[in-house]
């Protein structure tokens, strides 16, 4: 198998067995952002010699024997971690000349690891978008066919993985921005539970939803990567303080004591009646009839259940997320980093100039709506009632985890639209994230796999949605899926 | 007609943590600008806030002392607003709930006792400091004081004048070093405080409308502006004119508060939980373990000065104006000085003594060891209440101890008989006029007696003996 389709595992034991060095490796996939980025737009900045220098580090500590899983593995990062030396642009303006002092936490996990960081991915300006159309720095193309969205908020991490630009990259997901794109771009996406993997240096969008997470091929890879991401970190107060756990732990059998032939054997999957109704494009409705078929092969039962609330998820969504962003993006003014205009009169110029050239039309929106909703006057009746329809999506998902052990169903409602489809209208823009958007309202751990392909030959997403901490788990169930198929083997034509 | 005039302050202490509120960076005044702001500080991308234990324990020992309730659950909410020295465009601070609420605390004025009620004490986080001179038509931002721990104090509108508004914040100033939350330096801005000032006729139990007078970081200043703030608003109302809420500054150098920004104006601060910090619990535990952890407070130690050693409430309150003095006070006690008399010296001559040398009680050359020896010597007759002052301007000087110095300068009081009576003859013989007044009947002749034998002892001759001898000697 080339190297490009290798599992991560695969390419660790490649590098072991000394058939090959990160350096090598490194250069491998920076030669195919060099040749495929033009055109796919998927990487924001590159910096070979910064990569091949921790490729060199990555070699030599193999050499000395004390290599992880991960060491000497290049990793893309969505250019929302800021990364010591790096340019760090969340894909905007008003942070594109803005080079990070400091690592995040994630970048800091991985470099712990030994992992090369390959590249900053491009992505919708502060992670606000759903198509990767409001990049400063131009959309993120779909590898599946150009003229297509890769989704987002994560395009250029997830279009980068499905290019076979890089092993694995990093997303964050606020309201479907890991799980939406790596259906759209057929790849495998995971949204950990709120708070296991850490916040701080990651660029916020909506402090309460943004929860970062890997993307990779396999389920078995994201395993991998989410033992390097997730752990507690005292810089973050939404962390959470649990016991380190090895998420690869359960993917060769999920449910204990199923028989080999039938490895989901008494696992209960929860099919949410909201999830198959209408807005459902039939493609896609049919590719994932497909897969939960597969999965009851495996021996899971499948039933309906009920998440009644499901219909309040956008419009509290577009609540929360709005509020929370106009304030974490009260500090970018051009007083101390940043974009700043080149000309103003007074202090309040300054501001108003800076602002309104160093953001695009899309986050000035949310600003916009963010700072309405939480008016005097309207606080109540916007903010504080979202975050009760917040409260009862939690409650829907708490009872249907009474009867099932997991959710399944669609990633997005439709496969990818083509460029300019949907921006003339934000709330059709907005109802792509309808089936990703209540995980995130909750907390919950979500993931996507790649289960077929819909209309035009573009990928459709399977989503599996999780109680608290069960990321294991759904992991597993995803892995022992990919045992039977083998949709994420699967490399757009020309990667 | 009479005016009413009615006050409630907002007081900002700084409490006394080495590390901000919500970074690792250092407090520690006086630093070279934005030396002291890390990348929380200046709010880089990416960074978030983590609560600092020591200032909510701070918060704690406050509540407790003022007799509060302490929530067991507090919420951090974002001011939000934009000002080049606030670097995240918001303000985190406690909002709907405070860590505390109630409580109240005793003040003293020439009116008498008065309690001033608190509605609540919260914690914030300070801003940074725009410096608008020297920078050639720019302003430089200095960052070193954004994050710096606030604990801010609102009282309800229970004071009726600038002298209870002056000696509440005096009380509070006292407490909050009292109980070691905050070093209480104005010159620093370590408390300052916004007054709530309105006036309303007397009688009226309807509040009038209030001006907000900013950042008031002086004793001094708070009275001045709430007296020129009383004089402007009652001036307006006679005039038939009506008060618009606004905020104001005073101006130390013109003495008058000038409008800084009218009600509508003001920001629409756009408050929400902080999405960055969880719910701030506080356990039962945490609280005993605070509580045991307080000194004796002032108002239990003035009680006890009243109840156990008599001391009228002038001196109790007093002496208890700092925990410094009380301990220099209860130290002089505890060595076996009478408290009334320990109290009338550290008030009296040691306090007079500071106060020249412009020094606190901890920086006191003459200690309260050193005090109590001096007072012993009184109590045992050594030497008389009038020597040992001077015995005291010797010690102060740093002469020596109470003993050495009554030695070297031969100050023991003469309590011999017989060497009494010869100074008392020998004065009866100098001074036959003085006599023969007394004899008629003029008492003062008497007391200039005294004098004369007291002088002719250079101050030694125990009064109490020279007295009755006198007496005996002229009767006979």
């Amino acid at each position: 198998m080339s190297l490009e389709n290798s599992s991560l595992r695969e390419l660790a034991a490649a590098l072991a067995a000394k058939q090959l060095s990160s350096v090598e490796l490194t250069q491998r996939f920076l030669d195919r952002i060099a040749a495929a980025n033009p055109a796919l737009n998927a990487f924001v900045t590159t910096d070979p010699e910064r990569s091949l220098a921790q490729a060199r580090a990555a070699d030599a500590r193999r050499a000395r024997g004390d290599a992880t899983p991960l060491t000497g593995i290049p990793i893309a990062h969505k250019d929302i971690w800021c990364a010591k030396g790096w340019r760090t642009t969340c894909g905007s303006r008003m942070l594109a000349n803005f080079a990070s002092p400091y690592d995040a936490h994630v970048v800091e996990r991985f470099d712990a690891a030994g992992a090369v960081l390959l590249g900053k991915c491009n992505m919708d300006e502060f992670a606000m978008g759903s198509s990767n159309e409001t990049s400063w720095f131009g959309p993120v193309k779909n590898p599946w066919n150009p003229a297509f969205v890769p989704g987002g908020s994560s395009g250029g991490s997830a279009a980068a993985v499905a290019a076979r630009l890089a092993p694995a990259a990093t997303g964050t997901d606020t309201g479907g921005s890991i799980r939406q794109p790596a259906a759209l771009c057929g790849i495998s996406g995971l949204k950990p539970t709120y708070g296991v993997v850490s916040r701080y240096g990651m660029i916020a969008f909506a402090s309460s939803l943004d929860q970062g997470g890997p993307f990779a091929k396999s389920a078995e890879d994201l395993a991998l990567l989410l033992n390097a991401m997730a752990g507690f970190d005292a810089r973050d107060s939404t962390s959470l303080d649990r016991a380190p756990e090895d998420y690869t732990r359960l993917l060769a059998a999920p449910v204990p004591g199923a028989p080999a032939d039938r490895p989901l054997a008494g696992l209960r999957i929860g099919l949410p009646r909201q999830y198959f109704g209408a807005g459902l494009a039939p493609d896609v409705a049919e590719a994932v009839e497909t897969a939960l078929a597969e999965l009851r092969r495996l021996g899971a039962a499948t039933s309906e259940v009920d998440l009644p609330a499901s219909d309040l998820a956008v419009p509290a969504y577009y609540v929360i997320a709005p509020a929370e962003a106009s304030s974490n993006l009260s500090r970018f003014d051009g007083v101390r980093y940043g974009h700043r205009a080149a000309e103003y009169g007074d202090l309040v110029d300054m501001y108003c100039r800076s602002r309104a050239e160093g953001f695009g039309a899309e986050v000035k929106r949310r600003i916009l709506i963010g700072t309405y909703v939480l008016s005097h006057g309207y606080y109540d009746a916007y903010y504080l009632k979202a975050q009760k329809i917040r409260r009862l999506i939690a409650e829907d998902y708490a009872r249907a985890f009474a009867q099932v052990d997991v959710i399944a169903g669609p990633t997005s409602p439709t496969v990818a639209f083509e460029f300019g489809a949907k921006t003339a209208d934000p709330v059709q823009m907005y109802l792509n994230d309808i089936y990703t958007i209540p995980a995130n309202l909750a907390g919950l751990p979500g993931l996507s796999i790649p289960a077929g392909f819909g209309a035009g030959g573009l990928p459709v997403g399977l989503q599996l949605v999780g109680n608290y901490f069960d990321e294991a788990r759904m992991l597993a169930i995803a892995h022992q899926y990919q045992h039977v198929t083998d949709w994420h083997r699967r490399a757009p034509a020309g990667y | 007609m009479q005016w009413e005039t009615v006050i409630g302050l907002e007081v900002h202490a700084q409490l006394s943590t080495r590390s901000k509120i919500f970074s690792g960076a250092s407090t520690a005044f006086g630093a070279a600008p934005n030396t002291q702001a890390c990348a929380v500080d200046i709010a880089l991308p990416g960074v978030l806030p983590v609560l600092n234990r020591g200032a909510v324990e701070r918060a704690i020992r406050f509540g407790l002392a003022i007799g509060a309730k302490v929530n067991r659950t507090s919420i951090f909410a974002r001011k939000n607003y934009f000002y080049p020295d606030l670097p995240k465009g918001y303000q985190i601070s406690q909002y709907e709930q405070p860590i505390v609420e109630g409580g109240a605390i005793r003040i003293v004025t020439r009116g008498g006792e008065k309690t001033v009620r608190l509605t609540r004490a919260h914690l914030e986080e300070d801003a940074g400091k725009s410096l608008h001179e020297d920078f050639h038509g720019m302003s430089g931002i200095d960052l070193n004081r954004a994050g710096t721990p606030l604990l801010e104090i609102v009282s309800e509108p229970d004071m009726r004048s600038s002298e209870e508004a002056v000696a509440y914040a005096r009380a509070l100033h006292a407490l909050v070093r009292w109980i070691d939350i905050c070093d209480g330096n104005m010159q620093e801005g370590s408390l300052r405080a916004d007054a709530n000032v309105s006036v309303r006729p007397l009688g009226s139990d309807v509040l009038g409308t209030r001006c907000e007078i900013k950042n008031l970081n002086s004793f001094r200043f708070l009275e001045r502006a709430i007296e020129y703030e009383v004089r402007r608003q009652i001036g307006i109302i006679e005039d038939g004119g009506r008060i618009v809420q606004e905020t104001r500054l005073y101006d130390p150098d013109r003495d008058e508060t000038r409008s800084m920004r009218s009600k509508e104006e003001a920001h629409d601060y756009r408050y929400f939980p902080d999405p960055d910090l969880l719910p701030l619990a506080v356990s039962e535990k945490w609280i005993d373990e605070v509580r045991a952890g307080l000194p004796e407070l002032p108002e239990a130690k003035r009680a006890r000065y009243e109840r156990e050693w008599g001391l009228p409430a002038y001196d109790a309150l007093t002496l208890t104006a700092s925990r410094e003095l009380a301990s220099y006070f209860e130290d002089v006690v505890g060595a076996g000085i009478e408290p009334k008399l320990a109290a009338n010296w550290v008030m009296g001559d040691v306090a007079a003594a500071l106060n020249r040398s412009d020094l606190d009680i901890a920086a006191s050359p003459v200690s309260s060891a050193a005090l109590a020896g001096l007072l012993a010597r009184i109590r045992d007759n050594t030497i008389s209440g009038k020597i040992a002052k001077d015995v005291f301007d010797a010690m102060w000087a740093g002469e020596g101890g109470a003993d050495e110095i009554i030695e070297k300068r031969g100050l023991r009081q003469i309590t011999d008989a017989s060497a009494i009576e010869k100074l008392v003859d020998d004065v009866l013989a100098a001074n036959p006029k003085s006599v023969e007044e007394f004899r008629a009947g003029k008492e003062k002749a008497f007391n200039a007696l005294v004098g004369q034998v007291m002088k002719a002892s250079r101050g030694k001759a125990n009064p109490a003996a020279v007295n009755e001898l006198l007496k005996k000697k002229l009767a006979g």
